[in-house]
């Protein structure tokens, strides 16, 4: 039963890095991809996150996985602020199509 | 549930592979920056579903260090980018 | 199908090569280093399913943390280090310069004959072979530690990591004497998000690579792996002009690379004197002084990697007047 629970949370976590992919892929601009891959990869990686440590033997795995979800979360929010900000800097200051190829 | 996982390890690869296409297309270098962010937060779900395939818990520790290092580039990216616009 | 994994296997292993491939034909050699980064990600998860968590673990934390730091401040370094000449000769240095049709096919014939040999050496191999298992294992008890992979680097074949560590040193030395007229426009202020991810993150950053290095002794971990993550710190606190390097501190600074080193070759030297071969650490020391070694390896490890990243010896035009940005 715990394990079917645990398999769900992971099958849902993964279709939603699929969708996270196909939002990098699909997306019009920076702005939006960024949007969809925040959201997705948070997402995602808290479900698989919740079932693997249903399936975990030891309460120190899921102290681990728990603590590894937190620092992910933490660094993709920042990341997500970060580059967002630096791609409006850029827009700004109209040396963001420099590097257009 | 072995081999269900290993499908689920096949898919998020599979999707590591597939948004590789942003990172050679762009068209902005903080595009190709972004998709590489994504690809870290895949491989660490991968690793910790490894952990649990492979009952290794050492995994999980290389999941940390991903975890933990995720915004380095990233930062070394926009802090070495916003240098020259100054 | 005997192993559910094994579609998963080939899959990252066919990834790996066409990354390979991906790094050298991307023209643009800002794409060549994010697909490098990636290339470093699936490294790492193929050392995973060889059952090498050790080697993971660096590959993970010099792949994600310093590698492609150093690339991209590499980077922007041939790009700018001519801002006061023309914008030409950085883009010269930069673009990806047409190779030689002879050149191409020498190198395509020469690729396949290491390639052939390669296949020659391997196929002539005898097969599952017992390997060095046996000898590792039954030398373990003199090692003073309880971790193979760190027996065998600190004690069975310790000289091999000592000349690791020398070429560490080695590498500043020579940034240190070499880059000396480069300088730079200070770093923006990366705002509060930033500042409060970073006090966040730094300390538990050191948690887990002192973590690292003290599993060492009976787990995969040790003085590479702690050594390049508590490097990532230092990456960090001088991108973010938390640590902006002072002319005063190179003292400091030279003292921690050449820690490790001295006290790895120091001890090397005592036990010979002792009438032993060098490295062979009397059993009743050998935990105390491989953790010691370590330690201080893992040390001068992270203030060089640190140091390569910052790229030259502090200077003193380097003003302090931009220390309350942060």
């Amino acid at each position: 039963m715990l394990d079917l629970v645990a398999g769900l949370l992971i099958a849902l976590g993964t279709v939603f890095f699929v969708a996270g992919t196909v939002g990098l892929l699909r997306f019009p601009d920076i702005y939006c991809r960024l949007h969809a891959l925040t959201k997705a990869d948070g997402l995602g990686l808290a479900l698989i996150a919740l079932g693997a440590s249903l399936m975990a033997r030891t309460p120190g795995e899921v102290f681990r996985i728990v603590l590894i979800w937190f620092f992910v979360a933490l660094a993709s929010a920042v990341g997500g602020h970060l580059i967002a900000a630096y791609a409006r800097r850029m827009d700004r200051t109209r040396e963001g199509s420099l590097r257009h190829d | 549930m072995t081999t269900f996982l290993g499908g689920v390890l096949i898919v998020l690869l599979s999707s590591i592979l597939a948004g590789l296409v942003r990172v050679l297309r762009g068209p902005r270098m903080a595009d190709r920056m972004m998709a590489a962010q994504l690809f870290g937060t895949s491989a660490v779900a991968i690793l910790i579903i490894l952990s649990r395939v492979t009952d290794s818990p050492a995994f999980l520790d290389v999941a940390m260090v991903f975890a933990l290092l995720a915004a380095v580039t990233l930062v070394a990216f926009v802090a070495l980018a916003l240098r020259r616009v100054r | 199908m005997t192993d559910p994994l094994i579609l998963f296997d080939l899959l990252l292993a066919g990834s790996i090569v066409a990354l390979a491939v991906a790094v050298l034909s991307v023209r643009d050699l800002f794409t060549a280093i994010v697909v490098f980064i990636v290339f470093g990600l699936l490294s790492a998860l193929a050392w995973a399913r060889l059952a090498a968590p050790d080697v993971a673990l660096a590959e993970a934390a010099i792949g994600t943390g310093v590698t492609g730091a150093l690339l991209l401040k590499t980077l922007h370094h041939l790009r700018h280090f001519s801002d006061g000449q023309t914008q030409d000769a950085a883009r010269d240095l930069t673009a990806v310069q047409p190779v030689p049709m002879g050149v191409t096919v020498a190198n395509a014939a020469f690729c396949g004959l290491v390639a052939l040999g390669l296949a020659v050496a391997f196929l002539g191999a005898p097969q599952a072979g017992p390997g060095f298992d046996a000898l590792v294992s039954d030398a373990m008890p003199h090692s003073g530690v309880a971790h193979p992979v760190t027996a065998v680097l600190l004690n069975f074949r310790a000289y091999d990591t000592l000349m690791e560590v020398v070429v560490l040193l080695a590498a500043v030395i020579a940034v240190w004497q070499i880059e000396r007229g480069l300088t730079e426009a200070p770093a923006p202020a990366l705002g509060m998000v930033w500042a409060g991810f970073a006090r966040l993150t730094l300390p538990a950053i050191v948690v887990i690579g002192t973590y690292l290095l003290w599993k060492g002794a009976e787990a995969p971990g040790g003085a590479f792996q702690g050594g390049a993550v508590l490097a990532a710190v230092g990456l960090l606190l001088l991108l973010s002009r938390l640590y902006v390097p002072q002319p005063s501190h190179r003292g400091l600074a030279r003292w921690a690379f050449v820690l490790g080193t001295g006290v790895f070759a120091g001890v090397a030297l005592l036990v010979t004197g002792g009438g032993r071969v060098a490295f062979q650490y009397p059993p009743e020391h050998a935990k105390t002084l491989i953790l010691l070694i370590e330690g201080l390896v893992t040390i001068s490890i992270a203030v060089t990697l640190a140091a390569l990243f910052h790229g030259r010896e502090p200077v003193a035009l380097n003003a302090p007047e931009s220390r309350h940005d942060t």
